[in-house]
């Protein structure tokens, strides 16, 4: 009988010490706090900076003179898994040598349906495209993210063969 | 009423739905319980709700492309899946990657299976009503994520792995940072015992509750820390080593109660374990080439190629029957979660309702991983 009633009473001091422990390891936290990692996002958006590598959207590059290296040859919409990508190219007469070649009309995206898998960007010859590092991508309306990469004007740079 | 009507009431088992949308069964799993007051008779679990037919997906897919799709199933080993995917389609082509990519392979897998117990950790946690866990085990999570988005440039769907090697070669600051971590969290883990091991509430509902006999798990094909639990001795990583398992040196876990406390002994000690792996290897990764080069559109020849490995649930395998085309004749893949579910009858009959909230979660269940 009180050998029972001993055991009764260590299992609760014993219960309440392991309680006590919890707590302990709650109370350093608040009494330390430069221990907290929370991030203030959107507060923080100025200094908040992703990796360089970071996958948040395909975008086309274009350097200052409004031109790409898109040769149109379709290898990213072949590479992608699920018709993220649509190329629209077009026959156009060169004045310089008169033959005809082929380039880009509309290089759409839907990124409503990308997964960021990155097979496209590999499979680019001439190294057009790239992931773009921007992650806000909420929108009131479906339609408006699928959009066309090549700016209006743009031209294919130079020196850029398929 | 009559007493005869008042009877018959007492003798009916009564049904319940628990889920599709509930929150401890972390996703969209329903149970169909039969019960008898607070008691389970029987469990019954449905599927389909989030079924995406994968498997179907990849038979119309390249190789190349099949990986990503890996990252939908369980998420929380994404990279392990990967990694199974490429190991099989490596046999078919007879491509031998280098070390380097052994090596870099094993360590993102062990930090995998670290940050998916972290987070297990926590969730199981919050099953059983400590919030404060759950952001705990998120905290330490953040800075294996935090690397891996450094890495691979995504936080979850990491698509890192690809046949012959892995997508980009590890950036300069990665032997620093993941050093930083191990040394960050073998401070942090003993906060878990603390918080949570050593409780006594915690212990309370999950010693003695949920046990599954060795001779069950085998059956049922529990793999993972959950078969591990019960005495069921089935790593891959030890029994069929793959990678760069086979020249690194750790303890296979292995309890022989089977309860809820062991699987979740057996989750922390194998974070323990991971750690020490990824220690051996992270100072002497090769030098070498990350990425063997291979054929745009790979085609597998014919015939039937088979790998398993160890993801953070267990067994994951890939089976895939090639007709030497570019996308598979059929392709299966092994989940664990699948089989470990199938064992929720057998450890829930005859607990309480709140037990099965314990049982749920240390047997880690990621649902997307069982209905694929
Ligand atoms: S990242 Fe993947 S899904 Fe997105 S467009 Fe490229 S190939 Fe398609
Ligand atoms: S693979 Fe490159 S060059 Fe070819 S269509 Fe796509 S973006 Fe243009």
């Amino acid at each position: 009988m009180i050998k029972s009633i001993i055991k009764y009473i260590k299992e609760v001091l014993g219960g309440l010490k392991s309680l006590l422990k919890g707590m302990r390891v709650t109370g350093y936290y608040i009494s330390h706090p430069k221990e907290i990692i929370t991030q203030q996002y959107p507060e923080n958006k100025d200094t908040l900076k992703m990796f360089d590598r970071f996958r948040g959207e395909v975008i086309l590059l274009h350097d200052e003179n409004n031109e790409h290296r898109c040769t149109g040859c379709t290898a990213c919409e072949v590479a992608c898994p699920n018709g993220s990508i649509e190329i629209i190219s077009e026959r156009v007469l060169n004045p310089e040598t008169g033959k005809k070649k082929k380039e880009i009309d509309k290089f759409i995206y839907h990124l409503s349906m990308c997964t960021m898998c990155n097979l496209c960007i590999e499979s680019c010859p001439t190294d057009a495209i790239k992931m773009g590092r921007n992650f806000e991508h909420a929108v009131f309306d479906r339609s408006l993210l699928t959009s066309v990469l090549n700016r209006p004007g743009s031209k294919l740079a130079p020196g850029v063969e398929d | 009423m009559s007493t005869e009507v008042v009877n018959e009431i007492k003798e009916q088992e009564y049904f319940i739905n628990m889920g599709p949308q509930h929150p401890s069964t972390h996703g969209v799993l329903r149970l169909l319980l039969s019960l008898d007051g607070e008691i389970i008779k029987n469990v019954e679990p449905h599927l389909g709700y989030i079924h995406r037919s994968i498997e179907k997906m990849c038979e119309k897919d390249t190789y190349k492309m099949i990986v990503h799709l890996t990252d939908r199933m369980d998420y929380l080993s994404c990279h392990m899946n990967n990694e199974a995917v490429c190991l099989a389609v490596e046999k078919g082509i007879e491509l031998e990657v280098s070390d380097r990519v052994k090596v870099i392979r094993t360590i993102m897998s062990e930090l995998t299976r670290l940050s998916s117990h972290q987070l297990w950790w926590g969730v199981m946690g919050m099953d059983l009503g400590a919030i404060t866990s759950f952001l705990y085990g998120f905290r330490d999570r953040e800075m294996i994520i935090d690397i891996f988005e450094e890495t691979c440039g995504a936080r979850l769907t990491m698509n890192y792995n690809v046949p012959g090697g892995v997508m980009f070669d590890i950036p300069n600051n990665f032997q620093k940072r993941v050093k930083e971590f191990i040394i960050y969290f073998k401070k942090k883990l003993p906060e878990y015992d603390d918080l949570l091991s050593n409780n006594v509430i915690f212990k309370a509902r999950t010693e003695g509750v949920g046990i599954l006999s060795k001779e069950d798990a085998i059956s049922y094909g529990v793999t993972g820390p959950s078969g591990r639990a019960s005495g069921f001795s089935c790593d891959i990583r030890k029994q069929h080593p793959y990678s760069a398992y086979d020249r690194v040196d750790f303890k296979e876990i292995l309890y022989s109660e089977g309860d809820c406390f062991a699987r979740y002994k057996a989750r922390i000690d194998e974070m323990w374990e991971s750690m020490f792996i990824i220690e051996q290897l992270i100072d002497n990764i090769p030098e070498g080439s990350a990425r063997e080069t291979t054929r745009a559109v790979i085609k597998l020849p014919k015939g039937e190629f088979y790998q398993k490995v160890e993801t953070a649930r267990g067994e994951f395998g890939v089976y895939i029957i090639s007709d030497g085309k570019k996308s598979p004749y059929r392709l299966k893949f092994r989940s664990p979660g699948f089989s470990t579910l199938n064992a929720l009858n057998t450890m829930a009959k005859g607990s309480k309702i709140a037990d099965l909230v314990a049982i749920m979660s240390t047997i880690d269940l990621v649902i997307p991983d069982i209905d694929r």
